[in-house]
């Protein structure tokens, strides 16, 4: 951790913000005060210089304009790429998820992305828009992903990131591998509040945060309720 | 009339009145449907003639219409879809049922609001807000006011009654280039306590930067205009600068920005404000909406909540007293749960909070991260029992609201 606190940065919420996004940093920042860690939580707005010594960076979904606006607004100021050569973690969502790559597709045109993971994305035939249900990469070690996807871009990884997880319900990337990551560098198409459902998501990037090998437990009696009625919810749909 | 029109319109109401009278529905859609499919013009043969006002947005929609309805009632007979059925099978049922009626309100869900006016050829379009809303199936807030503008540009004789106070909305009303003639508008002040769909400019991509009430580009001449009706206290600024009490029985502040649109519609028909007041204050509830029912003791109070910005409008309009959430995610709701995390629940605080619906464990983890400690009950009427008598609001989003109408013997 770079200071007392675990410093958690929210990068712009008012471009990448289309459902919900605020989600992620609420839940990551519950879960690290439930351990007693200090935290301290920024909203970067787009207009504003990213502080480079943050923990925790957080890229939520957007429409097709704010995603080319906030993509070259990071790409010229410069502090993600700096966080992230310094180890921080980042966290991309959707469209948050789709920057980190090489290229994107927005309003018709190739868009060029931040070039922190190696993946590029393209236009799907149709919109993905449903439940999302993959087992994540054991290396991992958290159980499988649920949530919910709505995207229109199909997503194709290069052999320097891992997927996330082999899809078992809905589209990710491409029908069969959802999400990518690499060192501390993770994005999923479980949109909006996506670790609402995956506490131990949560916690893993906690981990990687704060270097921890362990942390405390949580009573997680509802997210684990929740869980499970997605599950039943899913099974009963197949 | 058409005689096709004709038959289309006397078998519309008989399928109406078959299906209310077999119990399956207010007919407020079927009877639309069936008529339509003889007569595929049909909603524009019944617009013929009438002089119509069509009421848009993403929230107050349904109240709007009612008391604008209410006010240009002053005038005559008017025909109004007061169900909520707002597409073109609900507005088509509405006509016909209503038979010839000089006046025509009529509550339009966003999407149609295109095809709407093309069929009915509206005087007046009041357009209240846009905010996210089910994003799983409807059209981002952008791409919203985009295909109003584009629609309101080919219409420049329909007088506009639009929310100053929504960025987006006052973009939509303004042509795309000066070479349009520009729109008849009547702008209204109604507040907006949403703010998280209108950080960023339509037209050019910078900041809006807001003080107080205004609201501005930094980066183009796009800016907050300046309203002719506006709320103020506990009554309403009409154009000339007179000020009238609104004295309603509808709660919250919000309501009284429904109230001021009302006016501001009617007055486009030559309904003056002094006379159109009293007719406002008759409105109790509005399909369920607001209404209070009494059960073991509990005074209930019903609430429809639907996206973020109507959750804060009704954290606003609630008393400080026990309040029970519902949340489904059916196809009317849309299936995606995202926005629970847009609305902050810490106004409840301090109450005895209860949840229940098909999603009440959304509900749950959301409430968890937010510090709201709360109850889980299975059926509403767990819920009645396990507060003290009294009142109980009851906020819910739209199936959780008609269950629990259901339930309450579909309350009006």
């Amino acid at each position: 951790m770079s200071t007392e606190s675990l410093r958690i940065v929210w990068i712009y919420p008012d471009l990448l913000s289309t459902y919900g996004d605020r989600g992620n940093l609420l839940i990551l920042a519950h879960r690290a005060r439930m351990r007693g860690m200090p935290v301290e939580t920024l909203e970067v707005r787009s207009d504003q210089r990213l502080p480079t010594t943050a923990d925790i960076y957080l890229v939520g979904g957007g429409e097709d304009g704010p995603q080319a606006l906030g993509a070259q607004r990071l790409m010229a100021d410069g502090g993600l790429h700096r966080a992230a050569a310094q180890g921080s973690v980042v966290f991309g969502v959707c469209a948050g998820y789709q920057l980190l790559g090489r290229s994107f597709f927005a309003k018709g045109t190739q868009c060029a992305g931040l070039d922190l993971l190696d993946l590029h994305s393209d236009r799907g035939a149709s919109r993905a828009v449903g439940e999302l249900a993959g087992d994540v990469d054991p290396r991992l070690a958290v159980p499988a992903l649920t949530g919910f996807e709505n995207h229109g871009g199909r997503t194709h990884l290069g052999p320097e990131v891992s997927p996330l997880a082999r899809v078992t319900t809905g589209v990710g990337n491409d029908g069969v591998t959802e999400g990518a990551w690499r060192g501390k560098l993770l994005g999923t198409y479980s949109h909006g509040p996506a670790l609402a459902r995956n506490p131990a998501l949560a916690d893993l990037l906690l981990r990687w945060a704060t270097g921890a090998g362990q942390l405390p437990p949580l009573d997680d009696s509802w997210p684990e309720k929740l869980r499970a009625e997605r599950r039943a919810a899913v099974a009963a749909r197949q | 009339m058409p005689l096709r029109a004709k038959v289309a319109t006397s078998v519309s109401r008989t399928a109406a009145a078959l299906s209310r009278a077999a119990g399956r529905g207010d007919g407020s859609v079927i009877g639309g449907w069936i008529g339509l499919k003889i007569d595929p013009d049909l909603l524009a043969h019944l617009a013929n003639g009438r002089a119509i006002a069509l009421v848009s947005g993403t929230n107050g929609k349904t109240t709007t219409t009612r008391l604008t309805t209410a006010a240009v009632g002053v005038l005559g007979p008017v025909a109004t879809n007061s169900f909520g059925a707002n597409m073109p099978t609900g507005h088509t049922s509405a006509l016909a049922k209503a038979g010839d009626t000089p006046y025509a309100v009529l509550e339009v869900d966003e999407h149609y609001l295109p095809q709407v006016i093309d069929a009915t050829n509206p005087r007046v379009v009041a357009l209240l807000n846009l905010s996210r809303d089910q994003l799983d199936r409807a059209k981002e807030v952008a791409m919203m006011a985009q295909l109003w503008r584009s629609t309101l540009v080919q219409h420049p004789d329909i007088r506009i009654v639009a929310n100053a106070d929504d960025p987006m909305v006052v973009w939509a009303v303004t042509p795309p280039s000066a070479r349009e003639r520009p729109p008849l508008v009547t702008w209204f002040s109604a507040g907006q306590r949403w703010h998280d769909d209108s950080w960023v400019c339509p037209e050019c991509g910078s900041s809006i930067e807001r003080s107080g009430e205004q609201w501005w580009c930094v980066g183009c001449p796009l800016r907050r205009p300046q309203p002719h009706w506006l709320v103020e206290d506990d009554g309403v600024l009409d154009p000339t600068g007179a000020w009238h009490k609104i004295s309603l029985q509808l709660p919250g502040r919000v309501n009284l920005g429904n109230a001021a649109t009302a006016l501001a519609v009617a007055a486009q028909f030559g309904v003056r404000p002094v006379d159109a007041v009293s007719r406002l204050g008759s409105v109790t509830s509005v399909a369920g909406r607001y209404a209070q029912v009494v059960r073991d003791g509990r005074n209930i109070r019903l609430l429809l909540a639907k996206n973020p910005a109507s959750w804060l409008e009704a954290f606003d309009m609630a008393d400080d007293a026990p309040t029970l959430l519902s949340i489904n995610a059916r196809d009317p709701d849309g299936a995606d749960t995202s926005w629970l995390y847009d609305v902050d629940f810490a106004p409840l605080r301090g109450r005895q909070v209860l949840i229940t619906g098909d999603r009440a464990y959304d509900l749950a983890v959301r409430l968890e991260i937010n510090q709201v400690p709360f109850q889980h009950v299975r059926r509403f009427l767990d819920a009645v029992t396990a507060v003290p008598p009294g009142r109980l609001e009851v906020i819910a989003n739209y199936t959780a609201f008609q269950d629990i109408r259901a339930e309450l013997d579909r309350v009006n």
